[in-house]
């Protein structure tokens, strides 16, 4: 058979039940086998599009996405994808179709060196020449994107060899040379871990994505429980503990909760898991969490010590660790349990008098966050809610309450703007039954609106609530707080134009309005109601609505704002 | 900031070496020097990389290093437990100093490897320390050209970074195919 055919052979034995593409013509001669194929190819309008739907697919579902692209300009759109499900550790597969070996570095015609391109934006790429060489490459790829920690592995292929003749044999075992994550924690770690969770006064459970990646909720709730300390949970970890539960204290970081933050600040001991200390979580790194000894669990070794140190670090699959910990903890808790009753007044005082909230707009327009708060308490606690980048975001992290692992994406890492509808198309593919709505801004939805489209000729009915402030929300905020309100080319000018009712009609899509707060219910339950084909709602919303609480970039999380200019009371706070 | 030397065993595969600089580049880690080279097992090439950074970032990049799929082994090289060289090669004029540049070549252990229309090309390999020395001593001469290796170091004994290796030890890192579905629980 040809290189192409062993390649269709290779997706399906490695699993593959459907992937998102374009053809063009270097891998054009894929797209003959995989016309035979029971693999599903859902054709995209934006190679874009369809890099996020993998992703999309692969956070709902757990498995691995994958991508379709052809050599040069298919290619390279794939570059933002990529880089997006690298920094939020995204198992994805990217085959690429290349120039032929022979024209590969004469500048032909579509040639881009997409394994070049990929390196610092991919967990690892291959350049295959030779078909032989194809199933292995597959075979390996999909180990690598997905055990570890996950990544995007690119497969670049070039044209002569998807047409060359091969025999096809799909490995039963690869072999590397280096390539051996760690999943098992080391014994000694976690009796060192025990140690510090037993003496601590003020410890909190800095919940990141990896427990989400290692399917690790179950056991998170137990540890949490067992302990009886507060749980934040990052922007990538939204979902992960309820929030419903008690221990919860939101969400920390930039637009996390005053309580969240301050635990977080407060804290003597930081049990990490799955977290990465990111810039939007610690706020000025030098004054975070001064008095916190780290525990610090992890798959990857590289994430020790990177922005903090770790007195105790984990190197481990999240689940294995926590099998390990929890028994651990049991037995030392029999004779020796921290007792949190003061740490926890202080928290719950916090939590108490800073809650989430927002202002009614004075004008009597709608505000953004009342509709995404009546948004998740209508379409409830099983639906995935996909969010773009900027101030919707934050507001679908702070006023959707999640209860499930999975029910939340968005680009967390990259800060993808166009990530949501793309994203939500690949996750109602991943979850056929489940309400999925996208909560995007007009700005983020103008970037890659087009796959509904895709969604209404494919059958691909999701949701998509416009938060329009016809704006770039966002950066209109930080233009409002750090540049005198001068609003240089933050404004999208319009919430007429483009018409989003008419935009989503002729794309083949159901379109509603809702102008007035009176009509967000009807109109979300409207909404609901439509699964024959994608919704979207454009809300056109108050404009100067900003995200609170908030720490300034680069300022500590101790000068946290509960409103412009506001600190919490802190003299009035036991802490 | 101090002077570190790391050695890497990496797969002899296409583009190992630009995902290596690629790495360096991103992160923001300055190279001093860059040697690769085969090895005695021709599946494997080996790099030997002078850093000059703080302990705690050679952490970092030495895991960093190993995210690298096709990274087999690193290890850092110290002064005490190993031998490090480099080699030089040097023109110089000699003019109408011919036996006092032959007298600073010999103290150096160096050799002179070609004389022609008036210039040495003098050949030394040693420590850093010894190149500097002979580098600081011939300058005054007039030093025409010249071009250095970067640093290679090996270790002393019987102690070999490949017996680290997986592959060395006769055992390979075989992984269990799954498909899509295992990957799901």
């Amino acid at each position: 058979m040809t290189g192409a055919s062993s390649l269709v052979k290779s997706l399906e034995a490695a699993g593959v039940d459907v992937m998102f593409g374009i053809p063009g013509g270097a891998v054009l001669p894929v797209y003959d086998p995989l016309f035979d194929s029971k693999i599903r190819h859902i054709l995209v309008r934006h190679e874009q599009g369809a890099g996020h739907a993998a992703t999309g697919y692969a956070q709902v579902t757990g498995r691995v996405g994958v991508c379709m692209a052809t050599s040069g300009p298919g290619a390279t759109n794939l570059v933002t994808p990529l880089a997006d499900a690298q920094m939020d550790s995204v198992p994805l597969v990217a085959i690429t179709g290349q120039v032929p070996s022979a024209a590969i570095g004469t500048d032909a015609f579509q040639e881009a060196d997409i394994r070049g391109i990929t390196m610092p934006i991919t967990k690892h790429n291959y350049l295959v020449t030779n078909p032989d060489d194809i199933p292995r490459a597959i075979a390996e790829a999909f180990h690598i994107a997905s055990t570890g920690r996950p990544g995007p592995v690119l497969v670049d292929i070039a044209k002569d060899a998807l047409q060359k003749m091969t025999n096809f044999s799909y490995p039963t075992s690869i072999q590397f040379a280096g390539y051996k994550p760690q999943v098992e924690p080391d014994a000694q770690a976690i009796r060192d871990a025990v140690a510090l969770i037993a003496q601590a006064k003020k410890p909190v459970f800095y919940v990141g994505g990896g427990i989400i990646k290692a399917n690790a909720s179950r056991q998170l709730m137990q540890i949490a429980e067992l302990l009886g300390a507060p749980v934040v949970t990052t922007l990538m970890a939204r979902g992960a503990f309820p929030d419903s539960h008690n221990l919860h204290l939101g969400m920390p970081g930039m637009h996390g909760t005053v309580a969240a933050v301050t635990a977080l600040q407060k804290s003597d001991l930081l049990i990490t898991l799955g977290a990465r200390f990111d810039d939007r979580v610690t706020g000025k790194l030098s004054s975070f969490a001064v008095n916190a000894k780290v525990i610090h669990a992890d798959i990857d070794p590289a994430e020790i010590g990177k922005n903090r140190f770790a007195d105790v670090p984990i190197i481990g699959d999240l689940a294995h660790t926590l099998n390990v910990l929890i028994p651990a903890l049991q037995a030392e808790f029999k004779k020796n349990k921290p007792d949190l009753t003061v740490w926890w007044r202080q928290m719950s005082s916090l939590r108490a008098t800073y809650p989430l909230g927002y202002d009614k707009p004075a004008d009597g327009s709608v505000s953004p966050q009342y509709v995404i708060e009546r948004l998740g308490a209508i379409s409830g606690p099983d639906s995935i809610y996909v969010a773009g980048v900027g101030q919707h975001q934050m507001w679908a992290s702070q006023f959707v309450k999640y209860e499930k692992p999975r029910t939340w994406l968005n680009s967390g890492g990259l800060g993808t703007m166009g990530y949501a509808v793309p994203a939500a198309m690949g996750a109602k593919v991943g979850m056929p039954d489940t309400t999925v709505w996208a909560i995007d801004g007009d700005g983020c939805f103008q970037m890659t609106n087009q796959e509904l489209v895709t969604c209404a000729l494919n059958n691909i009915p999701i949701k998509v609530a416009i938060i329009n402030n016809e704006s770039l929300g966002m950066v209109r905020q930080w233009q409002t707080m750090f540049y005198e309100g001068r609003y240089s080319n933050t404004s999208l000018h319009s919430k007429r134009i483009p018409d989003f009712v008419k935009l989503a009609d002729a794309m083949g899509c159901a379109g509603l309005r809702c102008e007035r707060p009176e009509d967000v219910d009807a109109v979300i339950k409207e909404a609901m109601s439509i699964n024959d084909q994608p919704v979207v709602v454009d809300f056109r919303v108050f404009r100067d609505a900003m995200v609170w609480p908030m720490v300034a970039a680069g300022t500590s999380n101790d000068e946290i704002m509960i409103a412009r200019g506001i600190a919490p009371d802190w003299d009035s706070q036991e802490l | 900031m101090s002077t570190h030397t790391l050695a890497v065993l990496v797969e002899n595969s296409p583009g190992v070496l630009a995902r290596v600089a690629s790495l360096f580049s991103r992160r923001a880690y300055n190279i001093d020097s860059l040697a690769v080279g085969p090895t005695e097992n021709p599946d494997i090439s080996r790099m030997t990389i002078v850093l000059n950074l703080d302990g705690h970032v050679l952490d970092q990049v030495m895991a960093q290093l190993y995210k690298l799929v096709n990274v087999i082994a690193i290890s850092e090289m110290t002064d005490n437990t190993t031998i490090k060289r480099e080699l030089l090669l040097v023109k110089v004029e000699t003019g109408s100093h011919r036996n006092e540049l032959a007298a600073i070549v010999e103290k150096y252990s160096a050799v002179i490897v070609n004389e022609d229309e008036g210039f040495f090309t003098v050949e030394a390999t040693g420590v850093p320390a010894q190149i500097e020395g002979l580098l600081n001593e011939l300058t005054p001469y007039g030093i025409k050209e010249l071009v250095q290796s970067g640093l290679v170091a090996l270790e002393k004994g019987s102690a070999a970074l490949s017996d680290r290796t997986l592959s060395a030890q006769g055992i390979s890192t075989l992984h269990e195919i799954g498909t899509q579905a295992d990957y799901q629980n």
